[in-house]
């Protein structure tokens, strides 16, 4: 069918901190400059800020050189950091560890990262920008060159099984000059360029943690605004990279979270399940004394670091932000790396426009001017320390104080990654692991948890986790690995159910939260994570 | 023919919706809002009206915060002609709701004014009643089914057991129920051309509306913990337990 096209000068694909950075910046330097630009930010959530899981303590480095006025902007960032922990666990007790340097806080806020991302997206209409939250970017156009031309958003009223429904409406082509590929962690979209244009020949595969995440509103006499914890340690053993974050924002809110390497070997393993256990430490449980759950969610992060970052350009488009994998691990932080990113494509971008009329160019020098950035140094410097953990937490920790205090970074050699997907070890050599029953007061189980993101799903609609082989799940994944996607999906999605006496597995694809875990961890990599219909997923409120 | 379809803001069907802490009412800090679903059926019904040539111009009306304006941008990407606000940062009830309507009747004077059956954050199912009162207008509540004539409308409603079949004079008043459509998605394009659209916004002082609040919320809570089922044994236990139990026979 033919499908109706827009023409936009850049088309920024993911609404989250990187894609609005971009965005603004290219207005305002449109603005500045006199001349005009148009600039469309496509968003899968139902609105910006509804896809957005995030820690989030801010380094707000990257958002005063875009707003050098945002507090007087009225920038959601109120709870500066005041007090900063960091703390070993065993099973019952807490040692107090002195807080590594890339982990300290001063001068960072505790925000809602959804919530920034609500602000910037009002400061980026107020430039002029065009924001279509509800439409997925669901496939990549090319021109008869090979360059980029855009995107496609993805059909609506599509029934199960792939035909037309009474009420369907057929996607929309959007084409640029460029296309900013802006999709966060494991980008559906992205991972087709990378395949597409080699972008990630010569350097290492990119590794990943996935971060599951709850909002609870505590009593006042718990909460302490702008206190930030962090641990390491139990309830993961030493092999396993895990670690917790604990923030007081403002309005007795407090953010809780653990992040968990899936790079883990032991396939019994569940990360929600460790995240729910993890609570009841005596160091942690009474904080949530008398307090209520508000909200729940989980969102993978890419781990890899400086050796992970693949090429940047390709003809007719780029990428930003946490799709390129931006992220800095020892800190936990990417969200002022993914506005940074944004913004030096934004200005690499506008140059371009500039001096060449035609399409399909590629920006060459946008890594250029992120290597000459402070982005390229901070990651630069702590590119060892995430790998280190491949040896176990103690020879890692010991590892990551001789880099971080001896070498400050600046060692001669870099260590390597090895893919997530291929740690798993077979069931057979495993414990399974007994995780205690939740109480429904400080513990909880999947259903209850899923139903606190208000994710959503169209059900007539074709699954958006599609395999590539159907006999996959039960051949290999249950024979061999004790069915996995049962443990790592935070959200319940995989089930193996009994069907005429053989198991099966079985997709509740509406309850998705779109962490990408399962597109990451799937052993043989046969799970395919696609672009649902624009709107489907969470809806996140101050996450 | 002018068609009037009324349109609120609320929490979205697919959040979870928490009372405040202090009971004062639904926490709605950084939540999704949306149309309420029923008036997305009424506007969806008013362009299946225009599509039908029955109707020259659809106008929408919200009531409520600033906000609002986004709820108007998307009755007209679906495809109304234009829209008001009446723009106010109280709490404004079904009365009120219905006063507004009715000053912005008196002024457009159209043939037809469609609303939701109810919004879903209060369910009150009051604001189109109150309006076909203070109009004196004829009303088709619980629409299933409309179709419009050269001076009547045809509506069928659905009632306990069954449709019930009313031709209604026009004027008149109709409030949408689920099953009267189902509204289309709304298109890229289209979004961008509502932009474009008339949107005039007016406070109820403005149109002399009084909308002082009538109804005092006294406190908003959780509903109560749904307690476990027990399996019973048999009849006469079943029994006993409804009797001396939960004392409902
Ligand atoms: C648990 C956790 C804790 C964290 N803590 C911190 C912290 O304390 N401090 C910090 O600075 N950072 C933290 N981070 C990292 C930070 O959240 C990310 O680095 C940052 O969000 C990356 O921004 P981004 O814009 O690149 O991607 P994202 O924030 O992931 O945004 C991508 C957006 O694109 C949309 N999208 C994706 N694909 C498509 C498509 N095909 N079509 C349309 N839309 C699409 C998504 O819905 C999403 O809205 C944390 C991350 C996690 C998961
Ligand atoms: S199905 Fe995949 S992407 Fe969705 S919640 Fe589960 S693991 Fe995450």
């Amino acid at each position: 069918m033919e499908r109706e096209a827009m023409e936009f000068d850049v088309v920024v694909i993911g609404g989250g901190p990187a894609g609005l950075a971009t965005a603004i910046r290219l207005r305002q330097l449109a603005l500045e400059h006199g001349t005009g630009l148009s600039v469309c930010v496509l968003e899968k959530g139902s609105e910006i800020g509804a896809h957005i899981l995030s820690g989030a303590v801010m380094e707000p480095r990257a958002l005063a050189e875009l707003f050098p006025d945002w507090q007087e902007l009225g920038a959601p960032l109120k709870t500066p950091v005041t007090d900063d922990r960091f703390l070993f666990l065993t099973r019952q007790r807490a040692f107090r560890l002195p807080t590594p340097p890339p982990m300290q806080n001063h001068g960072n806020y505790i925000v809602s990262l959804g919530n920034v991302c609500r602000w910037l997206a009002q400061q980026a209409e107020g430039l002029g920008v065009d924001i279509y939250p509800g439409f997925a970017a669901a496939e990549v156009l090319y021109h008869a060159d090979g360059s980029v031309k855009g995107v496609a958003t993805g059909d609506m009223g599509r029934t199960k099984t792939g035909e037309e429904g009474p009420n369907f409406a057929p996607g929309m082509e959007l084409h640029a000059k460029q296309t900013i590929f802006a999709e966060g962690c494991r980008g559906s979209l992205t991972k087709t360029l990378f395949e597409r244009f080699k972008l990630r020949a010569g350097v290492d595969t990119q590794v990943y943690g996935l971060g599951v995440k709850e909002l609870w509103e505590v009593t006042p006499q718990q909460h302490h605004a702008g206190s930030v914890t962090h641990t390491i340690g139990w309830p993961v053993d030493q092999a396993t990279y895990g670690g917790s974050f604990l923030y007081h924002l403002e309005d007795n809110l407090v953010s809780i979270g653990y992040v968990l390497g899936l790079g883990y070997a032991n396939p019994y393993l569940s990360p929600f399940d460790e995240m729910q256990r993890f609570k009841t430490h005596p160091a942690i449980r009474e904080t949530f004394a008398g307090a209520r759950r508000v909200a729940y969610g989980a969102r993978a992060i890419s781990a890899g670091g400086f050796q992970s970052i693949p090429k940047l350009t390709f003809p007719g488009g780029l990428l930003i932000g946490d799709a390129a994998g931006f992220l800095n691990l020892p800190k936990i932080k990417g969200s002022h790396t993914a506005m940074k990113s944004g913004m030096v494509a934004a200005e690499s971008l506008f140059e371009l426009l500039r001096s060449e009329s035609e399409i399909g160019k590629e920006a060459v020098d946008y890594p250029q001017r992120l290597q000459n950035s402070w982005l390229w140094d901070e990651l630069y410097r702590v590119r060892n320390i995430k790998p280190a953990f491949h040896w176990g937490l103690w020879p890692a920790m010991a590892y990551s104080a001789i880099d971080t205090f001896v070498l400050r970074g600046k060692a001669p050699w870099t260590l390597h990654h090895t893919p997530d997907h291929t740690s798993l070890k077979p069931a057979a050599q495993c414990t399974p692991i007994d995780y205690p029953k939740p109480d429904g007061v400080l513990t909880f189980d999947k259903l209850s948890s899923v139903f606190l993101s208000n994710t959503n799903h169209e059900e007539e609609q074709p699954c958006h986790l599609t395999l590539k082989d159907a006999g996959v799940p039960t051949r290999l994944n249950l024979a061999v690995y004790a069915g996995p996607e049962q443990r790592y999906c935070p959200a319940g999605v995989y089930e193996f159910v009994e069907e005429a006496g053989t198991p099966q597995l079985r997709i509740n694809a509406q309850n998705c939260v779109h962490c990408k875990t399962c597109d990451i961890k799937d052993p043989s990599q046969n799970i395919n994570w696609v672009t649902p219909e624009g709107g489907g997923g969470p809806n996140y409120p101050n996450m | 023919m002018k068609i009037l379809v009324a349109v609120k803001r609320a929490i979205d069907y697919n959040v979870k919706a928490r009372p405040k802490s202090d009971g004062t009412g639904v926490e709605l800090a950084n939540v999704k809002m949306s149309m309420n679903p029923f008036d997305e059926i009424a506007v969806e019904e008013a362009i299946r009206l225009q599509e039908a040539g029955k109707v020259e111009e659809i106008i929408a009306v919200s009531v409520g915060p600033a906000q609002c304006q986004e709820t108007l941008r998307t009755a007209m990407a679906m495809g109304a002609d234009r829209g008001i606000l009446v723009q106010t940062e109280t709490e404004i009830q079904p009365l009120g709701v219905a006063k507004l309507l009715k000053a912005l009747v008196d002024k457009e004077q159209p043939g037809l004014v469609i609303l939701g059956k109810q919004a879903i954050d209060d369910d009150s199912n009051q604001t189109g009643q109150m309006l076909a009162g203070l109009l004196g207008w004829a009303q088709g509540t619980f629409a299933a089914k409309v179709e419009v004539g050269v001076d009547t409308v045809d509506v069928k409603r659905e009632v306990d057991g069954g449709l019930q079949a009313l031709t209604l004079k026009l004027p008149a008043v109709i409030t949408a129920d689920l099953r009267l459509n189902e509204p289309r998605y709304v298109k890229l394009p289209n979004i961008m051309k509502a932009k474009k659209k008339p949107l005039d916004i007016v406070t109820p002082a403005d149109l002399g509306v009084d909308v002082a609040p009538r109804l005092k919320l006294v406190k908003v809570s959780e509903p109560a913990a749904r307690a476990g089922g027990v399996k019973v044994a048999d009849v006469n236990e079943l029994v006993a337990k409804l009797r001396n139990e939960a004392k409902v026979i």
